[in-house]
């Protein structure tokens, strides 16, 4: 990493748009697809550029899974977006069967994962995403956690020939890499080494609360790495096991249900390749509530506080 | 037909759900503003003069039933709950706040007197349909209300319901479709057009009427020639404003989750206190 980070948050949705504004401006074969939430994804700019090629379905997001599906199968790349609760359960079937059973190309977008629903509250708060994305065969499953990553994986994704499954926080974070750094679906980022721990963490909530438990662990004495692991599935085996033969185990922190997220991926892995302690910082058979993201952290224990610890009692065995 | 003291009483209780809900969402800062405004009458006619519910037992057998299926005008229906006594006042300004039983959508599990919970549009329609079937088996004479948004109705499960409550003759069910033009990304004409759904769900085979949905003697009619069809579910679209009563939110697009500050709410109340009723 030599560039400068950039200081200033950005909007991810804005980032979002952009991106798919440029994909768009050199193939004729980008499409967007919203549901009635063009507005909160941003993609309205899509939409002047290129007013043919955006489809706003109205509020009704099976309908929009399955055109997507029909617009691939037509030689289109559609990029449809929704909630994340409305883009992944409301329209699960129609993902798994038109767009991925069929073997077409559909780039399917859930924005305001987990907690980050905040006064939407439980209807809206999705915990199950990623447990459900997982399960479709061969489906890349990604949550990029800052604008750098998220430019550069809509385009890997864009460029990604089969279906994928983007978890988009939509409100503004500041970058933690520098501009022009290079980003590849499944291979996770070494954000900071270490020795004693490894802290893994996905997406714009829990990767800045790894970082910022890191920094705590190191004025306790303890060397924590953190990895951002951008793509949960398929989710970079290498570097995981890498890190199991550096440390001593692993936290894993996910904005998500601990069950069959980010953390089940992990112990997958490590139980079959190099069992090693790990405890995970997610969702723990609960549904959402409404509150502030501060408010609904604490709640749901996805701090920088619980990480430290959570790594302390990795430790201790 | 309502007499002009009850008229008098129906328009003053009104108003006084728009301040309540007005003042709760100015002091959150934030909130569904326009879709809860544009379901007030239809609230408050139900409540006030419609619905046989008791506030001190709300679960009670043989009550009427509401599912708001466009669960994000919650702050509407809170109000009317609150001023009913289904809980106290003092709730409603928790709207939303950690911890709070007052939640931006309905929810059936944290609120006294909500009979559904809903947020994920279109599956209220199906929760009615086995609301009013659920009467049917249990002998119970209550009458279960639905009320849909017209944005809402792009939702296919809306379809579905629509052509199984006609199917099971559901006389017991009545809908309304709020009309107020309006979704969130824009006018419906232009997002996803629905004109005319009044026929579109006589088409189904429900007893289908399109009204004022802020005149409540249009609304009283209509809802008694509702009750009236014994043999077939009825649906009354309420042409309305989105929004409606609020001087920064009427004709205004982004009125669907927009910005309210204490200064703004208060104006609004300001002036809708000194309009004439
Ligand atoms: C299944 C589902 N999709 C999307 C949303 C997000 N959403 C909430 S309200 C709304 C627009 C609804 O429009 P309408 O039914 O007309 O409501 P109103 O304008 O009366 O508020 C949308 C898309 C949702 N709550 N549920």
């Amino acid at each position: 990493m030599g560039a400068a980070v950039a200081t200033e948050p950005r909007e991810m949705r804005v980032v979002y748009a952009e991106t798919l504004v440029r994909l768009a401006e050199n193939s004729a074969d980008i499409v967007i697809l919203e549901a009635d939430l063009m507005k909160a994804s941003a993609t309205g700019i899509f939409q002047k550029r290129f007013p043919e090629r955006a489809f706003n379905i109205g509020v009704a997001e099976a309908n929009m899974v399955g055109i997507a599906a029909g617009l691939s199968a037509s030689g289109k790349i559609p990029f449809a977006a929704s909630f994340t609760c409305f883009a992944s359960r409301r329209a699960y079937d129609q993902f798994f069967i038109s767009c991925n059973y069929a073997g077409l190309n559909v780039k399917l977008v859930g924005t305001d994962p987990g907690i980050a629903a905040e006064y939407n509250g439980g209807t809206h708060m999705c915990f199950e995403d990623l447990g459900l994305m997982r399960n479709v065969p061969g489906l890349v499953v990604f949550e990029p956690c800052d604008p750098v990553s998220l430019a550069a994986l809509v385009e890997r994704a864009a460029a990604h020939r089969g279906c994928t499954y983007l978890r988009l926080h939509r409100k503004p974070i500041r970058p933690i890499y520098p501009d022009g750094e290079a980003f590849e679906l499944g291979r996770g980022k070494v954000l900071r080494d270490g020795g004693d721990v490894t802290l893994v963490a996905t997406g714009a909530i829990m990767v800045p609360e790894a970082l910022a438990a890191a920094e705590r662990l190191a004025s306790d004495g303890v060397s924590a790495a953190v990895i951002d692991m951008h793509t949960v599935k398929p989710i970079d085996r290498d570097l995981v096991l890498e890190y199991a033969r550096k440390t001593r185990g692993f936290v894993s922190c996910e904005n998500h249900q601990i069950v069959n997220g980010l953390g089940s991926a992990m112990a997958e892995v490590l139980c079959e390749g190099c069992p090693r302690p790990l405890r995970r910082v997610g969702i723990r058979d609960e549904f959402g509530e409404v509150g502030t993201l501060d408010y609904l952290k604490a709640r749901y224990r996805l701090t920088a506080g619980v990480i430290a610890d959570e790594a302390h009692a990795v430790l201790k065995g | 037909m309502i007499g002009e003291g009850e008229l008098r009483e129906l328009k003053r209780k009104a108003r006084e759900v728009r301040v309540l809900t007005l003042d709760a969402l100015g002091h959150l800062g934030v909130g569904h503003v326009g879709g809860a405004l544009s379901v007030v009458e239809v609230l408050t006619i139900l409540y006030y003069r419609h619905m046989r519910v008791d506030p001190s037992a709300p679960r009670m057998a043989g009550r009427d039933k509401l599912v708001l299926s466009k669960g994000h005008a919650g702050p509407a229906l809170y109000s009317v709950l609150a001023d009913k006594g289904f809980f106290p006042r003092e709730w409603l300004r928790t709207l939303n706040q950690g911890g709070t039983s007052l939640p931006s959508h309905c929810d059936m599990r944290r609120t006294p007197g909500i009979d559904m919970t809903t947020g994920s549009l279109g599956q209220g329609v199906s929760a009615s349909i086995g609301l009013a079937l659920g009467n049917r088996l249990n002998g119970d004479a209550g009458t279960v209300f639905l009320i849909i948004g017209d944005g809402e109705s792009n939702e296919g499960q809306v379809w579905e319901g629509a052509m199984c409550a006609a199917h099971y003759r559901l006389g017991n069910l009545i809908g309304f479709m709020d009309y107020n033009h309006m979704q969130i990304d824009g006018y419906t004409r232009d997002i996803m057009d629905i004109e005319a759904p009044e026929d579109k769900w006589a088409a189904f085979g429900w007893f289908a009427q399109r009204v004022d949905g802020h005149d409540f003697r249009a609304l009283d009619a209509a809802i008694e020639r509702a009750k009236a069809e014994t043999s077939r579910p009825s649906m009354i679209v309420m042409d309305t404003v989105k929004g409606k009563g609020a001087y920064f939110a009427e004709d205004n697009v982004g009125n669907h989750n927009m910005k309210v500050d204490e200064a703004m709410a208060a104006e609004a109340i300001r002036r809708l206190m000194g309009e004439a009723l």
